[in-house]
């Protein structure tokens, strides 16, 4: 649990906190708990919306010049893959991966994730995993977050394309790499 | 038609917003002929799979 918090918030210390709050906030309502659920499973559903108020406080105060100078080196990344008509170069055309499922069943294919996580540009991933690992909608990113609609589907295709691409140089090795 | 670069927007907007109709008709008219667009929409689409199976993996984890 600390390290699914730290990786979300992409800070340590930040990270155990939450997991303490979550897991009093769990014993303060134990009565409440009463064996419905898994116990694991009910902290969880605690923790994830504490990641979500830390998320939100925490996107009053970034700043702002960090983050487009991340976007734009991505953004440099991606325009690579295609010609200048925006049709895929023939080296960095996607190839399918064979069987993605046999790589779930891998340790190492989660380090392989975890590490491509880990260097999306902080907001790009936190947008990612708000909608992919919290379920959010992305109405709820997008006001949680202060961005508009289609910011946030330009941020959620940039971490799908950086995903990809990073899966794909670093396990499965369908393309060649980038340089 | 479509570029391939549109496309690959197109497809990741569709797994968090309904298409229109006629993105939907451009972008299955662009699929229809592009190999690697096929190969990036199924493995977008993956990547959805492989988060919530990582969600689970750090869930059931050590700690």
């Amino acid at each position: 649990m600390v390290k699914f918090a730290r990786l979300q918030l992409q800070d340590d210390a930040a990270g155990e906190d939450v997991v303490q709050e979550a897991i009093e906030a769990a014993l303060a309502g134990i009565d409440r708990f009463a064996g419905r659920a898994a116990l694991k499973t009910w902290v969880f559903t605690i923790l994830r919306h504490k990641i979500v108020d830390a998320l939100r406080e925490r996107g009053r105060t970034v700043q702002v010049s960090s983050l487009e100078r991340d976007d734009e080196s991505m953004d440099d990344t991606f325009d690579a893959l295609f010609t200048a008509s925006e049709y895929w170069r023939p080296d960095s055309r996607p190839r399918p991966w064979g069987d993605p499922h046999a790589a779930l069943e891998q340790r190492q294919f989660w380090e392989v994730f975890e590490a491509c996580l880990e260097v999306l540009p902080a907001r790009t991933g936190r947008v990612f995993m708000m909608r992919e690992f919290l379920g959010l909608e992305t109405d709820e990113i997008c006001s949680t977050l202060s961005l508009t609609t289609s910011h946030c589907h330009v941020i959620l295709h940039r971490a799908r394309a950086g995903l990809r691409q990073c899966l794909t140089q670093g396990w499965f090795g369908t393309e060649p790499a980038a340089c | 038609m479509l570029t391939c670069k549109k496309a690959t927007r197109l497809m990741s907007d569709s797994l968090d917003r309904p298409l229109g109709r006629g993105e939907r008709l451009n972008l299955r008219l662009h699929l229809f002929f592009c190999r690697g667009c096929r190969a990036f929409r199924s493995q977008i689409g993956w990547l959805r799979e492989i988060s919530h199976g990582f969600a689970r993996w750090r869930g059931d984890g050590k700690d």
